[in-house]
């Protein structure tokens, strides 16, 4: 009684008629398009498709500017903010509602899981598709950006790209770096019952980008 | 002659079913078209030929690529799982459950997982699996089959869920959509955290990079695939994919394909557990490569390309059969052009003989496919398997002789003119070159019945063309 | 100035059912100055057999049409179904030593278009028009603007496009009495489509579609008309 893989491997080599340790054939090359846009171009790009589906999008001039705005955004709510040193800079950890600093799994689910927001910074942003791009890291988790009903990310500037192909023509290993990369394009939302469309059925249903200027 | 399942005839003689699936596809139909057009993207016909090439190369090196996925995986501290059928996918599944003490499995939506009967398997040993997407935990609870592919509850209305809750979950009765969605995920909310194992899918295998790639839009996959400390992934080997560099190209076409999306909300990339310095993430992945009977359709070289299917739903959307007979009529999981034609392949023709016939050969299925699988090339191919093994079996019997007696009379000019004329002659002529509503008993033959059933029959004209043609010339 | 000789097969349903159809197409071919010959000899082309999934007898009625028909510088149908059995499915139903060489075989608006490089015909016809785009000669012989190009330079015919002019009219060949009420739910669907345009007439380039279209019109008893184009085409 042989084993499912030999026995799966020996089939497939049978049906296609190759041997086993036989080299792939001739690949087709990939395809990937990609444009040149200047900074200014990515960042109305970015905005114009995050606001399409429904997030709200700032530019701020700089790092500075972060904090008075994301108190206001948070209106009171209770937060956890990733350990994104970017997000230090911009003074994240000040406000008294935002917790952070986690490195124990549970401790940051538990937080995550009753927290009001989720801030997050990004390791890129899509201008074409107004996507965010996290990789799972020890500054930034998974659960930040999925647990609570809002999600706010902020943005340098420069880490705005123009797609998915660019970011792969740069990255083409994504899995050498991380377990997970995740690419968030708009809230949460179904439209399965009676093809209505409804927002926040388990991820976010609120999401915010605040993009900081300076520096790109 | 091949009779329509009882299901079928339900299904059109119901009204309100018939708008629901003509509106949602219509919809899907209407998203796809818009985002597709040339003024966004010229490119797409090109990204179609290009997907069926890279397809087409994977499948005829899958194992090489088979391999490839599996030393990546595993160089990423993840393990992979060949299983021949929905046996050792369960004995997996259950041993892994048991060794660790799991008694909760979150799951995301999963055709594969629906194919072999998973959380029927599982929950007879005690373990409890719970749908996580919206539509898929409704079917959950009321004991139903997917509809289709990308809108599994498209059947159903607001009331039927308002019932399904209050009889399952004992809440009140609830009809407004948007609450009926927070019910839904305040009790999920609490499998997802509670969950020892979580189980997805995939949409595409990555090669290259050991990875799993999930597309959806709830957030279900991201929250089964990160809350619980186990993940399993779940799909057929034809899945595979040879690079991440692929992905943009995939990518492009499956949102569109599916319901018009430039992107779905999320999608996810994994591979692998938690990286020993990340804070979140399983501490186990695990991802389980499934045959159950693949390896047949890999072996006909002439429907291979069935295999090549991204599972976009484009081709259940476009199809005027699918849209009157609904998802439920088809026998197998699968259903619409997709689901006929590798139903027979997996079943066997003679399990369902009627499938491939119940096609008007159409092709809007071909036309928008993504990865340019020609499924009326291949319904016709099934089509002549099934007479075959009719004829093999000794049933083919009235059909087969009446075909004969077509292709004896198409060879004999004079006589076919002679049976033409005798028909007209002696067939029935209503007055006023109306058309025929009744035939008499000797005439009515099952063909006629059928066709009389739901239209009137030309009558034959007093003469025919070549008669004219003659006249003509004098 | 087009010119030449020019065979028609007319298709089995068009000789029994419909020949004023053949007619109307033999006249307007004449018109523009082809000299039309009509091969006796034919029957059909082998497609209820070959969709049915009987290749061996579809393959024995293909070798008649193709014995007919041999030699003939432009064979002309008025049919986009029968066009494409010819033009893309006998190939399929021969070996590759077997194969015939390709039959110079032609939709009758695509001839008209692309060969006799024509779109006003001369004709005149009265009427608000819809056309129903036929599925083989829409997907696999890619006729979708010549037809329309054709009726706009009819005299006196208005077109007004239907909805879901692209959706099938639930024909199919032995699908209509396979699956008789998928066939007409998908035919009813169509209809209600025409009669959103309020026009009187519905035009295809098939027989077949216009047949199962017609059946339907009878049974409900509606006031439309179905013609093929070639009867359009021919009106003066």
């Amino acid at each position: 009684m042989s084993d499912a893989r030999t026995d799966i491997l020996g089939r497939v080599r049978a049906a296609l008629g190759r041997k086993a340790a036989q080299p792939a054939s001739e690949s087709p090359g990939v395809y990937l398009s990609t444009r040149n846009l200047s900074v200014t171009e990515r960042i109305e790009l970015f905005v114009r498709n995050f606001e399409k589906l429904n997030g709200q999008a700032r530019c701020l001039a700089a790092r500075a500017d972060v904090g008075p705005v994301l108190r206001e955004l948070l209106d009171g709510r209770t937060a956890v903010a990733s350990n994104s040193p970017y997000l230090r800079e911009c003074g994240i950890t000040e406000i008294g509602s935002v917790q952070t600093g986690f490195t124990v799994r549970e401790e940051l689910k538990a937080a995550c899981a009753s927290a009001g927001a989720g801030i997050t910074s990004c390791d890129y942003a899509l201008a074409e598709t107004g996507t965010l791009v996290m990789l799972s890291s020890p500054q930034e988790a998974r659960l930040v950006s999925l647990l609570p009903p809002m999600h706010v990310a902020v943005i340098p500037a420069s880490s705005i790209i123009g797609n998915l192909d660019e970011l792969l023509t740069n990255v083409p290993l994504p899995a050498e770096q991380s377990s997970s990369m995740v690419l968030i394009t708009g809230p949460s939302r179904t439209a399965d019952i009676e093809q209505i469309l409804v927002r926040g059925v388990h991820g976010p249903g609120q999401i915010h980008a605040l993009i900081v200027e300076e520096g790109a | 002659m091949t009779s329509a399942p009882i299901k079928i005839k339900e299904t059109i003689a119901d009204p309100r079913l018939q708008q629901a699936i003509y509106t949602a596809t219509g919809r899907l139909m209407s998203h796809r078209a818009q985002a597709i057009q040339p003024a966004l993207m010229p490119e797409y016909q090109e990204l179609r030929t290009r997907a069926h090439e890279i397809k087409r190369h994977t499948i005829e090196n899958l194992d090489y690529y088979l391999e490839l996925l599996e030393s990546k995986v595993t160089a990423h501290g993840g393990k992979v799982i060949f299983c021949r059928d929905a046996a050792e996918v369960a004995d997996f599944v259950l041993g892994l459950a048991k060794e660790r003490g799991a008694k909760l499995i979150v799951k995301s939506k999963s055709m594969t997982t629906e194919e072999i009967g998973l959380n029927e398997r599982v929950e007879r040993h005690q373990l409890e699996a719970v749908e996580t997407d919206l539509g898929e935990y409704i079917l959950q609870l009321a004991h139903q089959r997917p509809y289709h592919i990308v809108a599994p509850a498209l059947h159903m209305t607001r009331y039927e869920v308002a019932d399904i809750f209050t009889e399952k979950l004992g809440v009140k009765n609830e009809v407004v959509i948007e609450n009926q969605t927070k019910i839904a995920r305040s009790v999920l909310r609490e499998k997802f955290l509670a969950a020892d194992i979580g189980i997805t899918g995939a949409n595409f295998l990555v090669a290259d990079s050991g990875a799993v790639l999930v597309v959806e839009n709830e957030g279900n996959a991201r929250l089964s695939s990160s809350a619980p400390k186990i993940h399993i992934a779940i799909a057929g080997i034809e899945k595979l994919i040879p690079r991440a560099q692929d992905l943009p190209l995939f990518l492009k076409l499956l949102g569109r394909s599916a319901t018009g999306q430039a992107m779905t909300v999320y999608t996810s990339f994994l591979s692998g557990p938690r990286r020993s310095d990340e804070i979140d993430g399983p501490d186990e992945f695990y991802v389980v490569l499934l045959d159950n009977g693949r390896t047949k359709l890999l072996a006909n070289a002439d429907k291979r390309e069935s295999l090549y299917c991204i599972r976009c739903g484009a081709c259940l959307n476009h199809c005027p059969v699918y849209r009157k007979i609904g998802g439920h009529s088809y026998p197998w999981i699968y259903s619409g052009p997709i689901g006929k034609i590798i139903t027979p392949q997996f079943h066997g023709v003679m399990q369902d003989p009627w499938l491939p016939f119940a096609s008007s050969l159409c092709g809007a299925c071909a036309e928008v496919c993504p990865v340019k699988i020609d499924i009326p090339k291949l319904l016709l191919q099934l089509r002549s398997e099934v007479v075959e093994a009719k004829t093999r079996g000794g049933t083919a019997g009235e059909e087969r002789r009446g075909f004969r007696l077509f292709a004896w009379l198409m060879q004999r000019p004079k006589l076919f003119q002679f049976a033409g004329r005798m028909a007209a002659r002696f067939g029935p002529r209503p007055a006023g070159g109306k058309w025929i509503s009744k035939v008499p008993g000797l005439f009515n033959i099952e063909p006629v019945r059928n066709w009389l059933s739901q239209r009137d029959l030309p009558p034959p004209a007093p003469k025919s063309f070549h008669q004219l043609w003659k006249e003509r010339k004098k | 100035m087009p010119s030449g000789r020019v065979s028609i097969f007319v298709t089995c349903i068009v000789d029994q059912l419909f020949p004023q159809v053949g007619l109307a197409m033999a006249s307007v071919l004449e018109r523009l100055g082809y000299r039309v010959d009509f091969p006796e000899a034919q029957t059909c082309c082998g497609q209820p057999a070959f969709n049915s999934g009987y290749r061996d007898e579809a393959r024995a009625v293909a070798l008649h049409f193709l014995k007919v028909f041999r030699d003939c510088e432009y064979i002309v149908v008025p049919s986009g179904s029968c066009t494409s059995m010819i033009a893309h499915h006998y190939a399929e139903l021969f070996s590759e030593q077997a194969k015939p060489p390709a039959l110079p075989v032609w939709e009758f608006s695509r001839f008209l278009t692309e060969v006799a490089g024509v779109e006003d015909v001369g004709a005149r016809f009265d009427g608000v028009v819809t056309y129903h785009d036929s599925c083989h000669a829409l997907r696999e012989l890619h006729v979708k603007d010549g037809p329309r190009r054709l009726l706009a330079q009819v005299k006196g015919l208005t077109l007004r496009e239907m909805d879901a002019a692209e959706e099938c009219c639930g024909f199919g060949g032995t699908f209509s009495v396979k699956f008789p009420e998928v066939s007409g739910a998908m035919a009813r669907t169509k209809i209600d489509s025409i009669q959103r345009t309020e026009a009187g007439t519905v035009v295809s380039i098939d027989s077949s579609c216009l047949m199962q279209l017609q059946g339907v019109i009878s049974r409900a008893g509606l006031p439309i008309r179905t013609m093929h184009l070639a009867e359009v085409l021919a009106s003066r």
